[in-house]
């Protein structure tokens, strides 16, 4: 029923959102202010995809009855992934995984190869792992790596990866291994939930609204995202991603290496070595046996036995050239000693043996060798993906939110995905701006990432519906821009008195007004009853994070700069508030208070009319309030525990006991 | 590979620094034979600051002993680095081109 209700509402918000927004573009634009009229209307078409890419997420929304009972042979690793978090906070929740009841092997990935961890897991009778020696001066990959490193060391069917914060309750597999019952399933993905929240959420760090109804969306439509922590996924389809994903990039580094060495040759034969017949002659044997590779490319032979082709055409080739030098070194001989006998010996001539031949034509005293930028293409043509720890990596090492780069990568081969809504592990959110800040910042950075990189709406093996739904997260990512052009409408209007539209008559209001209405009501039916104003106020709140997100990401992607990435402190910062953290929304909130005073005085003095300003202005509370989060934000101390009664969390919390003890550790 | 000579009392030492290899070869080649050309046959090269000799390199070396026999005089090597050493050993030139420890000594007894 309420799936009806839902959609009768979407259906509602799509068919007058595109009736505003057509009569937007068409008919309303002021075009002798251009410059604030078509940037608003881009920023409210934006806002209008945002909205029907949520409507479509809901219209699939899925409600799931409990998971069949578990295979009663599934093997399970449970994973705990650390790099700096306090050893007992790491071992709280270690050692209420191994209470967890469905047998299974406990793990604890440490990534900061801490002594006293080590230690403190063998005392437990807890596995541990740490990086190992294949990491050295290798690519880390932050978690993802540290995952896969502990992929190839374990052997269990399924693994249940855990943030270390994240307290899991005894019955987590229970309830969600039977989902693997059917062998497409992939991934079980249960919620985040943070147990140290005041029921104000000062920082929004519940997600309601996505482990809910959009994660339940996205579940109906065969797309429900991995989010990092608190899922079990499937070992085998994670193995299959790493192989496929290994000859997909050893493909990739032979055709570039393919391509680069056509360049390579020419510059070598421009130097001033080009007269150099050996040097010449070298060359040609080495473009002749590329060429021939990348034929062979083209025509699909297997990639081993082409790079085993142009390495043996190459070695035979070096092989001559030596070979020849050694004859002509010979030949020189036997003419010194036809020249003065005596000085030669007895002996006669020295041979050189063949085996020296095979010696000087090894990789490491290979006249090849000289020539640098052709040996590094040679080197690069191989099967060994020399710049990886390890060749398979199973967990996407493209983005620094591996999780939604390895869902993507696993829906695109066809396997299926399980939102499981219910709370069954307890985790620790930020307990201070600063660190949300980068906490939010990271996420938005993968996310763009993902976006720049693997964009989900070009990508073969996804359904339609699974690239709308992971280009539906994307998108969101990019409301700063579109908030900065709502910041600055009203401004523009009170202190200049240009209206982007080109008037505020009922036709305005006939449209705009019904479009609001459905799409505030949809939230509200989809939500069914979930605070959603917390989520709201924050994704417009913090558009200079997401706008930093933006160019970061693009810059990282686009010219291999750095993100500046900093892993998420689990342990609370100290210090007063830190004010400058929202300065940029700090200075828009004045200007917009600002410019309401001298809104009020335009139209006091016949300036400016009534309902614009009275529009404008009411806008400009709402921006107001809004943001008026970070106020609160900023002066927030921390969670208090006095108790759960004003816990906005289920009525009783299972795990509460290890809750309990964790903050009267003080951490 | 930087080249240069200096004339000493009774020989010419030439002094090879960086790698011997195909690209480098010819011109120690064309330099020695300049240096023979201009009237030093007696010449020592002095390998302290070469780290790496391959085939090419090798033939070169033995190509200018040639020439500097040709011209009624001798080549010798000195301060011979390891991997320098041991392609000698390998291809048995060691028994042609016998490594002094310094320049001065190769012509020491002659």
């Amino acid at each position: 029923m309420t799936r009806f209700w839902t959609r009768v509402v979407v259906l509602l918000t799509v068919l007058l959102g595109i009736n505003y927004i057509a009569w937007r573009w068409l008919a309303s634009l002021n075009w002798d202010a251009w410059w604030i009229a078509v940037p608003l209307v881009a920023a409210e078409t934006y806002s209008l995809i945002d909205v029907m890419l949520f409507g479509m997420t809901v219209w699939r929304l899925k409600i799931r009855k409990a998971a069949p009972p578990p295979p009663a042979d599934a093997t399970v690793d449970v994973f705990i992934t650390t790099y700096n978090e306090p050893l007992d906070l790491v071992m709280t929740t270690a050692l209420a995984a191994k209470r967890i009841r469905h047998p299974h092997s406990t793990w604890i990935l440490d990534d900061g190869a801490r002594p006293e961890m080590r230690r403190l897991a063998e005392e437990h009778g807890l596995g541990y792992v740490t990086r190992s020696e294949d990491w050295k001066n290798m690519p880390r990959h932050a978690k993802a790596g540290n995952l896969n490193n502990a992929l190839m060391v374990t052997e269990g069917e399924f693994l249940l990866i855990l943030d270390a914060d994240q307290i899991p309750e005894p019955d987590i597999l229970d309830k969600t291994l039977g989902y693997f019952t059917n062998p497409k399933v992939a991934l079980v993905q249960t919620p985040q939930y943070f147990s140290n929240v005041p029921a104000s959420d000062p920082l929004g760090s519940q997600a309601p609204l996505f482990y809910g109804p959009i994660q339940q969306g996205k579940d109906g439509w065969n797309a429900a995202f991995f989010c990092g922590s608190n899922a079990i996924l499937r070992r085998e389809a994670l193995m299959q991603l790493g192989l496929v994903g290994y000859v997909k990039e050893t493909e990739k580094s032979i055709r570039r290496a393919l391509a680069a060495s056509q360049s390579a040759i020419r510059k070598a034969r421009k130097s001033a070595d080009s007269d150099n017949r050996l040097v010449a002659q070298m060359l040609d044997e080495v473009e002749a046996a590329t060429l021939e590779a990348r034929r062979q490319l083209d025509d699909g032979e297997s990639l081993s036995e082409i790079t085993y082709r142009v390495r043996r055409k190459v070695d035979q080739a070096v092989q001559a050239l030596v070979q020849a030098d050694v004859s002509a070194l010979q030949a020189d001989l036997e003419e010194i000693a036809a020249m003065e006998l005596a000085h030669v010996g007895d002996s006669g001539v020295p041979v050189v043996a063949d085996d020296a031949v095979q010696r000087m034509s090894a990789r490491d005293w290979s006249p090849l060798g000289a020539i640098e930028s052709v040996q590094a293409v040679l080197d690069a043509l191989s099967v060994e993906r020399t710049g990886e720890a390890q060749p398979v990596m199973p967990l996407a090492t493209i983005s620094v939110t591996e999780d939604m780069a390895t869902a993507m990568r696993i829906h695109g081969m066809g396997w299926e995905s399980v939102y499981h809504h219910e709370v069954l592990a307890y985790g620790l959110a930020p307990e201070d701006l600063a660190t949300m800040l980068t906490q939010r910042l990271r996420w938005a950075q993968g996310t763009i990432q993902v976006m720049l990189r693997e964009n989900p709406l070009v990508q073969r093996g996804l359904k339609l519906g699974q690239r709308l739904m992971y280009f539906a997260t994307m998108w969101t990512y990019l409301s700063g821009f579109a908030a900065v052009i709502y910041f600055a409408a009203p401004i523009v209007y009170l202190l200049l008195g240009i209206l982007p539209v080109t008037s505020l008559s009922a036709d305005f209001f006939i449209r705009f007004i019904p479009f609001m209405v459905v799409n505030q009501l949809l939230f509200a039916i989809a939500g069914r009853g979930i605070p959603t104003w917390r989520g709201q106020q924050y994704s417009l709140a913090l558009f200079p994070t997401w706008i930093k997100a933006c160019t970061t990401a693009a810059r990282n992607v686009w010219f291999g700069r750095p993100l500046g990435f900093a892993v998420t402190p689990k342990d609370r910062q100290t210090g007063g508030p830190s004010w400058s953290l929202i300065r940029p929304q700090i200075v828009v909130s004045v200007l917009l208070a600002i410019s309401s005073v001298v809104g009020i005085a335009r139209l006091a003095a016949g300036m400016s009319e009534p309902i614009g300003t009275l529009v404008n202005v009411a806008w400009v509370v709402f921006d107001l309030v809004v943001m008026s989060i970070l106020v609160r934000a900023v002066l927030y101390k921390g969670f208090e525990a006095d108790g759960f009664e004003e816990g906005s969390g289920p009525e009783n919390l299972p795990a509460e006991g290890l809750i309990e003890e964790r903050k009267t550790d003080g951490s | 590979m930087d080249l240069s000579y200096e004339v000493k009392d009774s020989y010419a030492e030439i002094k090879a620094a960086g790698r011997l290899n195909m690209v480098s070869a010819p011109k120690l080649r064309e330099f020695v034979a300049d240096v023979v050309a201009s009237g030093s046959s007696r010449i020592v090269v002095n390998l302290e600051d070469t780290a790496f000799m391959d085939s090419s390199g090798l033939g070169a070396l033995i190509g200018c002993l040639k020439a500097a026999r040709q011209a009624g005089g001798d080549l010798r090597i000195a301060a011979v680095q390891p991997q320098v050493k041991m392609v000698l050993e390998l291809t048995s030139m060691d028994r042609v081109l016998t490594s002094y420890a310094t320049a001065d000594e190769a012509f020491g007894n002659d």
